[in-house]
């Protein structure tokens, strides 16, 4: 094994002894120093994580949260050295943590909230004017084959718990007391220009939006949204997209 | 670049640069995107901006809306962090992609690295760690500078560390190692004043003699950060460099003893925790830019905006 492997084990691992060849000036025990180095590591990236979860830190407290943190970190420290996405697999993590089972929407918030930075950093892609969507959606006979591309920005997180209501909350937005977490939610997450925007969708919108997103054509959105939400308004998704500038395509299927 | 500008460096630095841009001999600011707004809004007069370059290889967004902005009015500095020059695997290539892309995007007037390592394998930590000073680590380093400034085609600065621990492996000095770098790769140095005192505390070596030691023609920017104190295994003073605090007195008069040895460079005041207002580091900036023009009343004074 090489000496910067001993280095990486012993820094993630606090019952590994320090690595042997360390020497200080006075001769003093290097685990103080080496200590130093193993908290710089944890603790900037729990902050990586706290910076990028503040809700879900609200939701548990800070001491739950950073001993949790402290635990996928040694787990699954980063690979990459772009930080900003560090902690995608922290909601997946959450999930299967036991002790925070008594909060079982926690994972979801964190899935929202892991949206919410990616589509704060993705690139910028300019939205359809509504003159030419409208245009589009005139050709009758083309529409059911019709495919829509979405900004970069734009995201969906759906969930059997309150997200997008138990963000707004923690954002001073709505009145937490007023929250059931157990009712099911569908958040929309887009970047429309500088801000971040999260959006409560229903049933059928958002079965719509995720099945366009996976590529399927207008016709075949439309009736899988329908299947799913009996309720399900079509005008006022296709309005709502619309005015969050997030189609930036409208093509023919070509097969 | 204001003509007394380029005469101060002309008549201070006689070895010639490799690239006919470069930062000014005036203080800096590190970028900060609590400061984004206010920066565009007010556009105070500072030398230059810094970023970490890690914080801007993502696709789009906020970040690179406010910098492409910024840099339509300042000159930038670009600051790896993540590069692991003194890693003893192999340079992540992908990572050197992103970097070009931002030189491209950005053309900055410096780019800098530091002479440490922050991954390993695929495991990237997010700290600067120490290496030992000896023949392999020499070639390695110098192998991997020569690949970043053959990828990137320009010199970067290599930064002196911080560092709490040395190493029984070592058989240099660390002013010898870095002189030793600069000379084969031809890399310019980033003097990190505050890593200067904090490892000299740290390791009980005179900070006034590290200054002294280093190759002062190489110098092309400086470093000024804070530090915050704690004890090691005996009780002795273990400086921690923190980025979170003011420059502290004793980092100052270091700055103007290596100003008299280095004659005017660019200056740049560092914080990554604890952000304050952005009057606090301008200030911070400001008592750099006095230090400067007391050895080189040429530097233009400051604006004063009413």
């Amino acid at each position: 094994m090489n000496d910067q492997q001993v280095f990486v084990d012993a820094l993630l691992d606090p019952s590994q002894p320090v690595p042997g060849g360390l020497v200080t000036w006075n001769g003093s025990n290097p685990l103080a120093r080496f200590s130093v180095y193993r908290n710089n590591v944890i603790a900037s990236l729990i902050n990586a994580l706290a910076d990028t979860y503040p809700v879900t830190q609200e939701l548990v407290g800070a001491d739950f949260f950073r001993g949790m943190a402290r635990i996928f970190v040694s787990t699954e420290p980063p690979s990459s050295r772009v930080l900003a996405f560090y902690g995608a697999s922290f909601p997946a993590f959450i999930e299967n943590f036991q002790p925070a089972e008594s909060v079982p929407y926690l994972a979801d918030v964190a899935r929202l909230e892991m949206a919410r930075v990616r589509a704060y950093h993705a690139a910028e892609c300019a939205g359809l004017s509504a003159d030419v969507i409208v245009h589009a959606l005139t050709a009758v006979e083309q529409l059911p084959h019709l495919l829509v591309g979405f900004q970069p920005s734009m995201l969906l997180v759906r969930s059997q718990y309150a997200v997008a209501s138990l963000w707004a909350a923690h954002q001073g937005i709505v009145d937490m007391t007023t929250i059931d977490p157990y009712v099911p939610e569908n958040a929309l997450i887009i970047r429309p220009d500088l801000d971040v925007d999260v959006m409560r969708l229903t049933d059928g919108a958002s079965e719509f939006i995720q099945q366009l997103l996976r590529g399927a054509s207008l016709g075949s959105a439309v009736e899988q949204a329908s299947l799913s939400d009996a309720q399900f308004d079509l005008t006022g998704t296709v309005s709502l997209l619309m005015r969050t500038q997030a189609i930036v395509s409208i093509t023919a299927r070509t097969n | 670049m204001p003509t007394a500008l380029v005469e101060a460096q002309q008549r201070w630095r006689a070895p010639v640069r490799q690239h006919e841009t470069g930062l000014p001999a005036r203080a800096g600011v590190g970028l900060k995107p609590e400061h984004f707004r206010h920066i565009l809004e007010t556009l105070p007069d500072i030398g230059f901006f810094e970023i970490h370059a890690e914080n801007y290889m993502v696709d789009g967004g906020p970040y690179h809306h406010y910098l492409t902005r910024i840099r339509e009015h300042y000159l930038l500095s670009i600051h790896g962090v993540g590069l692991s020059i003194g890693g003893e695997t192999a340079l992540d290539l992908g990572h050197l992609n992103r970097l070009a892309v931002l030189m491209e995007r950005y053309a900055p007037q410096s780019f800098s690295e530091h002479l440490a390592w922050s991954s390993h394998g695929e495991v990237f930590l997010n700290d600067l760690l120490p290496v030992p000073y000896n023949a392999r680590t020499l070639q390695r380093v110098c192998d991997h500078v020569d690949q970043v400034q053959t990828h990137l085609k320009r010199q970067m600065l290599l930064e002196n560390p911080a560092t709490y621990l040395e190493f029984d492996a070592s058989t240099m000095l660390e002013t010898d190692f870095i002189n030793e770098v600069l000379r084969r790769t031809g890399c310019g140095l980033l003097l990190d004043v505050n890593n200067v005192y904090v490892s000299g505390i740290n390791h009980h070596r005179d900070p006034y003699a590290t200054v002294d030691a280093l190759a002062h023609e190489a110098v092309d920017e400086v470093h000024l950060a804070g530090f915050t104190q704690e004890q090691d295994g005996a009780g002795d003073t273990l400086l921690i460099d923190s980025h979170g605090a003011a420059v502290a007195q004793a980092v100052w008069q270091l700055y103007e003893y290596a100003l008299k040895r280095l004659g005017p460079v660019a200056t740049l005041i560092e914080r990554d925790n604890d952000i304050p207002a952005f009057d606090v580091l301008f200030d911070e900036a400001g008592q750099a830019e006095r230090l400067l023009r007391a050895i080189a009343p040429k530097i233009p004074a400051r604006e004063v905006v009413a």
